[in-house]
């Protein structure tokens, strides 16, 4: 078994009263597809702010190819390869969706702030190179003909879709998906299922992912990690997970028929 | 080779507007078109602030205050001097006063740039009106400073300054404000403050480091207010700590905010029409001012995104690169 | 010692000015986010109404407390009447629109009515009557307080006293609580979030103006550009007690006040003005929310 990418080791945040996550552990192989579920509320994003570095975690730490990243700032913990979505669409609405994704690129960039203002050579080489990637990564998720449009003129389906062309021009070892299904059609979940698995291979991703269709959940995932108030109650295979009491007595009311 | 085409059409475009506007242009006119200028400058540096960045700046007039007071002290107390003995060692005036005039707007912009970089911090940690109020603050704090320096006048003012400035430097200066803004703004790093300005924190969740750029872009902006500053002392001659009140700050930002957020060209038009505004309604004197502040309400009630929002116009007329298009 | 004493006693005096104005922009910020910049121009037109209407009670050759109450409460109602038309024809219809867009607003508006004030008072300054004559009150030994300080200390604590109540027991109060919280909250609520702003609008101004009439009993010099100053240090009273907080304003507005009162004592008076900003960026940094503000996180 190889050493793990991600390894959240008992991690706890808390906002003032309230524990959001409490002792929770998870460790991610490379190469894994893990889903994260839990109702709502349970604190499945907060665990999602903790490993990008929105929040730093009140105890224990996050570990990232065996380096803490938790107490970074989120920009950094980008820099060293997790990216994400959000659950709230969150684009650049004033941007085009070429220039989203190129926000993303930037990390990458090889010229300075000062050849940029002045429009040198190398800058204008840097610059054709990252609109090129960019373009591609639209493509990869058929955004292709929308790169001159602006975020805000997609449809919704689309924008999710353009929100993980974003965090893929990252270039990142580890993907977060907060809900990447939330609000599609089963006919466009059914596509999106196939994206995820295309770009983890296409990409040799790393996935974790928070969704509440119980379909994709089960269908992608290889590992699935269930939360309650903020603990882990189970964690295992989609159909441990299906037959787990603990998990059928959390979701109770809720649609675990699908499952 | 075509990268050096647009400078070298503009500088001589810039000398021989120069050399024939005093002929045929009346001085007020003359003084009302550098006005013209300077503003334009000020308005593209602030829109690098407010309209890229997003960042709620209204003490731009603090910084130009600290380029106007830094670069006539520097010329009253070595540039004159200096220029004198190049002068005596058979150098052309314009050269020398050329050269020392770029000297000490280098020099206030430096000084204007340093208050931005300590006026940027509070950034990192304020925002939207909490910034605001502070750089407002800021603004005060440098003209009470000001009044109170008897070295640099106090309220009587800063007199013989000498008159270094003309038409080609401060349409120079303009053009390179409006050229390097036009770079940036095509640029990944121009991406990244727009990126800020849309969505902080999915802007750091993709890696841009928000805290560089925001600082990074209080200091190119608060630079050239300097620049601007330090122009406008060596245009009048005179400086007046009054010059530089909330007033000036808030015609700067009028001219932002009308032109549209993160415009360029529309900085530009704007602060053309708000400069040219006052001056045509010169003619209603009392009314003046009360026009002037009703065409303002008008125009952010029927606009309130400003002339441009943040399009462009066209820059293929200027044979550019459309912003944000792929090409 | 004692010198010490009468400074606090003027601090506290002109502290309570500050205060007045600053509760104004902190209700309009809570409800509306918006800076009101034309709020110290309010204050001024509450000084300038104050003065026609001494002149229509002939309070002037006639002095009489009734007066001066009548001139103060016409002075107030007038403004919140003024108040409720800017805000119906400037604010509201920007009320969706960019924050900076809603701000440059709030600009205009502060300058229609400064250059507005020049045009219909004159730009030169007037003298606003002696409704009250002064008397000065020996507290102790060095220690003084004019009655004309003390019915600014006494005004202006009923009317905060009174905003407390109103805004803690009253429907409308309520209302106005609730609709800071969130605007569709409170239309889900049934409550009029139209009319909850325009009301505030009118409470705010009525505040400012029996501000500008309190200060000009003391201080008679009145011109159309007296609010400038005195609205910027209000709404950083305002910010620093926590904008949006009412006890918040009031704290704000006496500890700007006071330190004014003793640079202007203990260093020079030309730093006056700086003292407030520099108390300001000091507050901001160690606590950037304000003495009673709550830091307020955005959720990702």
């Amino acid at each position: 078994m190889s050493a793990p990418l991600l390894h959240l080791e008992k991690v706890t945040m808390q906002f003032g009263g309230l524990k959001a996550v409490c002792d929770f552990e998870l460790a991610i192989r490379p190469g894994e597809l893990v889903g994260l579920i839990g109702p709502n509320g349970a604190g499945k994003t907060t665990v999602f702010n903790v490993i990008t570095g929105v929040y730093t975690p009140t105890r224990g730490r996050v570990m990232l190819d065996g380096a803490q990243v938790s107490g970074l700032k989120a920009n950094r913990i980008a820099c060293r390869g997790v990216t994400r979505t959000f659950q709230n669409i969150r684009l650049f609405p004033r941007l085009t969706c070429l220039d989203n994704v190129a926000v993303a690129a930037h990390q990458h960039r090889k010229a300075g702030l000062a050849s940029a203002l002045f429009g040198t050579n190398a800058f204008q080489r840097d610059e054709a190179l990252l609109r090129a990637q960019s373009l591609e990564m639209l493509q990869v998720l058929g955004l292709g003909d929308y790169a001159d449009a602006m975020a805000t003129e997609l449809a919704y389906g689309q924008q999710r879709r353009l929100e993980i062309a974003r965090a893929l021009a990252g270039r990142p070892k580890l993907l977060l998906l907060d809900e990447p299904a939330a609000g599609l059609n089963p006919q466009e979940s059914e596509e999106l299922m196939r994206l995820i698995t295309e770009i983890r291979r296409r990409f040799s991703l790393t996935i974790l992912l928070i969704e509440h269709d119980m379909k994709v959940v089960m269908g992608i995932c290889e590992r699935i990690a269930v939360l309650d108030y903020g603990l882990m109650i189970a964690e295992g295979s989609p159909s441990e997970i299906r037959s787990n009491p603990k998990v059928i007595e959390a979701y109770l009311g809720e649609d675990t028929a699908h499952a | 080779m075509k990268r050096f085409l647009a400078p070298a059409i503009t500088l001589v475009a810039l000398l021989a507007l120069n050399q024939s506007l005093p002929r045929f242009l009346n001085p007020y006119y003359f003084q009302v078109l550098i006005l013209v200028g300077i503003n334009i400058t000020l308005a593209v540096s602030l829109n690098l602030v407010n309209g890229f960045t997003g960042q709620f700046s209204i003490g731009h007039a603090g910084f130009m205050a600290a380029g106007a007071y830094g670069s006539a002290m520097f010329t009253m107390t070595f540039g004159q001097k200096i220029a004198a003995a190049m002068i005596a060692a058979h150098l052309p005036p314009v050269v020398a006063q050329g050269a020392m005039l770029l000297a000490s707007l280098l020099l206030g912009g430096g000084l204007a740039a340093i208050f931005g970089y300590l006026v940027g911090l509070p950034s990192l940690r304020l925002r939207g009106d909490y910034l605001a109020i502070v750089t407002l603050g800021f603004g005060e704090i440098i003209r009470v400073i000001i009044l109170n320096v008897d070295a640099v006048g106090g309220a009587r003012g800063l007199p013989g300054i000498p008159q270094w400035a003309n038409f080609f430097w401060v349409f120079l200066v303009a053009a390179i404000v409006i050229g390097l803004a036009v770079n940036l703004a095509n640029s990944t790093h121009g991406r990244a403050l727009f990126a800020i300005r849309d969505d902080e924190i999915a802007a750091e969740a993709l890696g841009v480091d928000t805290t560089a750029y925001k600082v990074t872009a209080f200091v190119l902006g608060s630079f050239f207010a300097g620049v601007a500053g330090g122009l406008f002392a060596h245009y009048l001659s005179y400086l007046n700590p009054s010059t530089f009140t909330f007033l000036k700050s808030i015609e700067v930002i009028a001219m932002v905010v009308l032109g549209g957020m993160g415009s360029i060209t529309g900085s530009v038009l704007a602060a053309i029409v708000l400069t040219l505004l006052p001056e045509a309604l010169r003619a209603v004197k009392d009314y003046r001012m009360v026009l002037y502040a009703l065409m303002l309400i008008i125009l952010m009630i029927t606009r309130p995104q400003g002339l441009m929002g943040t399009r462009e116009l066209s820059w293929a007329l200027f044979g550019g690169r459309r912003r944000g298009g792929s090409k | 010692m004692s010198t010490f004493l009468q400074q606090l006693v003027n601090g506290v005096t002109w502290g309570s000015v500050y205060a007045l104005i600053a509760l104004g922009y902190t209700m309009v910020y809570g409800i509306l986010r918006l800076i009101n910049f034309a709020h110290g121009d309010i204050y001024m037109l509450g000084a300038f109404i104050g003065l026609y209407a001494s002149r229509w009670f002939n309070a002037a050759k006639d002095p009489s407390p009734v007066k001066a109450l009548l001139v103060l409460l016409t002075s107030m109602l007038l403004s919140a009447l003024i108040g409720m038309i800017i805000e119906r024809l400037a604010y509201k219809p920007v009320r969706k629109s960019p924050r900076l867009s809603a701000l440059i607003t709030a600009i205009g508006v502060s300058l229609l009515l400064e250059n507005g004030g020049a045009l219909v008072f004159g730009e030169d300054q007037k003298f606003f009557p002696q409704l009250i004559p002064q008397k000065t009150i020996a507290l102790m030994a060095g220690v003084s307080i004019s009655n004309q300080q003390l019915i600014v200390l006494v005004v202006s604590i009923v009317l905060m006293f009174g905003l407390r109540m109103f805004v803690l027991h009253t429907r409308t109060g309520k209302a106005m609580q609730a609709v800071s919280h969130s605007h569709m909250a409170a239309s889900l609520m049934g409550i009029s979030v139209d009319r909850i702003i325009t009301f505030t609008f009118m409470i705010g101004s009525s505040l400012a103006a029996a501000a500008g009439v309190l200060v000009a009993l003391q201080s008679p010099k009145i011109e159309p550009y007296m609010g400038i100053m005195p609205g910027l240090k209000a709404f950083v009273a305002a910010v620093l007690g926590g904008i949006g907080n009412i006890p918040g304003a009031v704290v704000g507005g006496l500890v700007m006040g006071i330190a004014e009162v003793m640079v202007t004592g203990y260093l020079s008076p030309t730093y006056r003005d700086a003292i407030a900003f520099v108390l300001l960026i000091v507050i901001l940094l160690v606590r950037p929310a304000g003495i009673f503000g709550k830091a307020v996180t955005e959720k990702v």
